[in-house]
């Protein structure tokens, strides 16, 4: 076994980015990531990569536009206000098809909102961010190890499928230190025909463009594309599931608020309720027969998140709103304690016949508390 | 039968969109001989901006890309640090490169990024449809400006050029026009130094080109080329206003 | 041990941060699971740190503490801010050089070291945090002296390697503090 070591889950995502291959790293200062940039800059000279601090970060995922158009593995990391800059990029890199490898260590927003950590961008990273039809890999580490064999698979994946990967963590595992090995590296290498390399005066020269002024070839060229996320969504989705076999509540969480679910979880089934976890690895592709399968079992299902509810709505379409959903959230950069999601739990298991009432409903947002 | 006369092998045969009389295909032109005179157009990279050479792609027969608006120095730094050996130009025009993408502009020249920079310089938006640009002159008529550009309410047009060569970063900063069969012969000899300065590692180098833009200034392009001389020249006056290298030689001397 | 959960609060400036990152690798060497969360932000620059440290022999659920086993304070603050979170039965280390106050609880064990007096008479004057973490290591009944000095070794990077001595001193003497 790899020798254990303690690291930050940011500088995790920095090394296993490096394991993985990438040597080019544009960024802009931000907390609370930005021990990935210190990490890149120490490291980077030394092994014959490039570390550059961008004027913004929009030119930083602009260099990664160029980088990526390059053949090379490069990444950027910010965090939220920062990946709202970065969005006209990542939808460049969306309409081009050319890999990128992006991380999100999320804090509280909308705005210039707060530092601590948050899940408020899943919208963002799931739904768009930039203009136009596109799709990212949303990949959500819930623990240091993680954020390293994430980083290692989003590499992959991106250069698979020629698309942007990127890691929604959160202030709580970038800046948290957990034991870690990294004996599981399984750098995979992809032919990049397409790459700017020059021509070399022996082919055809490449171009890498968004632009389609053509209607007809820009929606043929959306519908190829949508092929690619098709097969994304059928071969890629990840989630773990816990103590769901025999469960009767169904609770949902990602990334730090699902590991605050998983002690609530085992806390209420020492109280008797058969409680369990469903937690998605991948946001997008979002793990929906799992969800599917579970909504044939439960009687409800509670979304423990950092936001407003955001991934409750992929829930209720997952589950056709065949069960209930509520939510027990916190905002801001607060974290539910497991104890409140413990009551979230009883709250749902006193359902009857699978119908939540109003007041059942446990957020303190919507009771107005805390 | 003899050759006399042929296109640069560095442009492919596709047809230029710009509109008659417009100096984009001569701008081209030079750029494409450039490439051909020193030999690299298989190690060439270029990237194309937004606005009226927003299809450059076509046109340049090495490896091209499109970039965002104004983040072409951005993009081709990030190919120029991967790709060292190859040789990476933008092109861009005014509203590209000294409005939106101004930051990109000024931060890729205080680092002497080793590559090569061609700003075309018409004093309006013309893909858009002949917007004030940066560059647009005081009083000067467009459509964002119909009563004139006035510089108490927008502010003043921005010299570029004379604006980098306050940076220590840049290696050669130099302006030139294409109205005239003189200024052209000077521009090829500028744009091609930017490229060679590139070739041999000197970093930054900028060539902003005086151009015209009939369709948009609502004039024949004859009558289009005189203005560039009664009223661009004299607010952006030709000439070279950095060359680190030739500022050593003289020094040395 | 099943779960131990160490929170561990001070200013920013006094080793917070590194006394928990001691505890974090000691626990790693020892082949149990941990987590080490810092609080992080502009609160750090001189106003109050704290750091979360659980070390449990299954795999760390949340690495957020809410009700810690042990808290080791170093400012008053802290303290105020802290002490009714503590489980019954749990241990307080005050700093009673730097805090007066006593803590009114009867149902925890208190422990009071005037530890940067300690560090200050060791000549390690700013090891008062690893004082703290001797008298705990000897105190707490979850944790074990054994094996600090190969913790210490690790910790402090191979270009340093003469601050192993001090940190030692200021730990050895916090184990042997007697009240």
């Amino acid at each position: 076994m790899a020798e254990r070591v303690l690291m930050k889950g940011n500088e995790a995502i920095a090394e296993a980015a490096i394991r993985a291959g990438c040597r080019h790293y544009f960024g802009y200062p931000i907390t609370p990531q930005t021990e990935i940039a210190a990490y890149m800059a120490k490291r980077m000279p030394k092994i014959g990569g490039v570390f550059l601090q961008a004027e913004s970060e929009i030119a930083s995922i602009n260099m990664v536009y160029g980088a990526a158009a390059a053949g090379m593995r490069v990444m950027t990391s910010s965090s939220s206000p920062g990946i709202s800059l970065k969005s006209e990029g990542l939808s460049y890199i969306a309409g081009s098809d050319v890999p990128a490898f992006v991380v999100n260590v999320q804090r509280g927003g909308p705005g210039l909102g707060g530092i601590q950590p948050s899940q408020s961008d899943y919208f963002q990273a799931t739904k768009g961010g930039g203009h136009g039809d596109y799709r990212m890999i949303v990949l959500a580490p819930a623990s240091v190890q993680e954020m390293a064999s994430l980083t290692v698979k989003g590499f992959n994946l991106a250069d698979k499928y020629r698309m942007t990967a990127m890691i929604l963590a959160d202030g709580t595992i970038g800046q948290m230190m957990e034991p870690i090995s990294f004996e599981d590296v399984e750098v995979e290498t992809y032919d990049k025909p397409w790459a700017l390399t020059g021509t070399g005066m022996k082919r055809e020269h490449n171009i890498v463009n968004s632009l389609y002024l053509k209607p007809d070839e820009l929606e043929r060229t959306n519908f190829q594309r949508y092929e690619k996320y098709r097969t994304v969504e059928e071969s890629e989705a990840l989630w773990e599931e816990y103590l769901m076999e025999d469960a009767e509540i169904c609770v949902t969480a990602f990334g730090i608020a699902a590991r605050v679910a998983k002690n609530a979880v085992a806390a209420a089934r020492a109280e008797g309720i058969k409680a369990g976890l469903i937690r998605p690895i991948t946001l997008w592709p979002f793990p929906k027969a799992a969800l599917r399968r579970a909504a044939d079992q439960v009687k409800a299902f509670v979304s423990v998140e950092l936001n407003m509810g955001q991934m409750i709505e992929d829930i209720r379409l997952a589950t056709e709103c065949r069960r209930p959903v509520s939510l027990c959230n916190r905002t801001g950069g607060m974290i539910p304690s497991p104890d409140q999601v413990l009551s979230s739990i009883q709250a749902a298991a006193g359902c009857r016949d699978g119908r939540l009432s109003e007041g059942q409903m446990t957020s303190p947002a919507q009771k107005g508390g805390n | 039968m003899a050759t006399v006369f042929q296109k640069p092998h560095a442009l492919t045969d596709a047809a230029l969109h710009y509109c008659p009389g417009c100096p984009h295909g001569i701008i081209h032109r030079l750029v494409a001989e450039a490439i051909d005179s020193l030999g690299i157009e298989g190690r060439t990279i270029g990237v194309a901006p937004v606005g009226c050479a927003v299809m450059a792609y076509d046109y340049f027969r090495c490896d091209m890309m499109e970039a965002a608006h104004g983040r072409a120095p951005a993009s081709a730094t990030g190919i120029k640090r991967c790709r060292p050996d190859c040789i990476v130009f933008t092109y861009q025009g005014d509203g590209d490169l000294a409005s939106i993408g101004m930051a990109e502009t000024v931060h890729a020249a205080a680092r002497n990024e080793n590559i090569t920079v061609i700003f075309v310089n018409n004093a309006i938006y013309g893909m858009t449809g002949g917007q004030m640009a940066p560059t647009s002159l005081p009083g000067q008529v467009t459509q964002t400006s119909p009563y004139g550009r006035d510089v108490t309410h927008c502010g003043w047009p921005i010299r570029v050029c004379e604006l980098l060569s306050t940076l220590e970063g840049p290696e050669y900063v130099a302006r030139v026009a294409v109205n005239s069969v003189k200024n052209v012969k000077a521009a090829g000899k500028a744009i091609e130094k930017a490229f060679r300065n590139q070739v041999e590692n000197k970093g930054f180098s900028l060539v902003e080109v005086v151009s015209a833009c009939p369709t948009n200034w609502g004039m024949t392009p004859q009558k289009a080329l005189e203005w560039v001389e009664s009223d661009m020249i004299p607010y952006y006056p030709l000439g070279v206003y950095k060359d680190r290298t030739a500022a050593k030689e003289a020094e040395a001397k | 041990m099943k779960t131990t959960q160490i929170l561990i609060a001070g200013f920013g400036g006094q080793g917070i941060l590194f006394a928990g990152k001691f505890l974090a690798y000691k626990g790693l060497l020892e082949d149990l699971q941990v987590s080490w969360l810092p609080s992080y932000g502009p609160e750090m620059r001189g106003g109050t740190a704290n750091c979360s440290v659980i070390l449990s022999e299954t795999p760390v659920g949340s690495p957020i503490i809410t009700d810690p086993d042990v808290l080791i304070v170093m400012n008053l603050p802290s303290l105020q801010k802290y002490v009714d979170a503590v489980v019954p039965g749990g241990q307080i280390y005050v700093d009673s050089t730097l805090i007066h106050e006593k803590v009114e609880r009867t149902d925890v064990d208190v422990f009071y070291i005037p530890a940067t007096q300690m560090a200050s008479d060791a000549g390690v004057s700013t090891l008062a945090n690893m004082v703290l973490m001797g008298h705990v290591l000897k105190n707490n009944p979850q944790l074990t002296f054994d094996g600090t000095e190969t913790t210490v070794q690790k910790l402090v990077p191979p270009t340093k390697q003469q601050l192993v001595d001090l940190n030692m001193k200021a730990l050895q003497a916090g184990r042997d503090y007697q009240p």
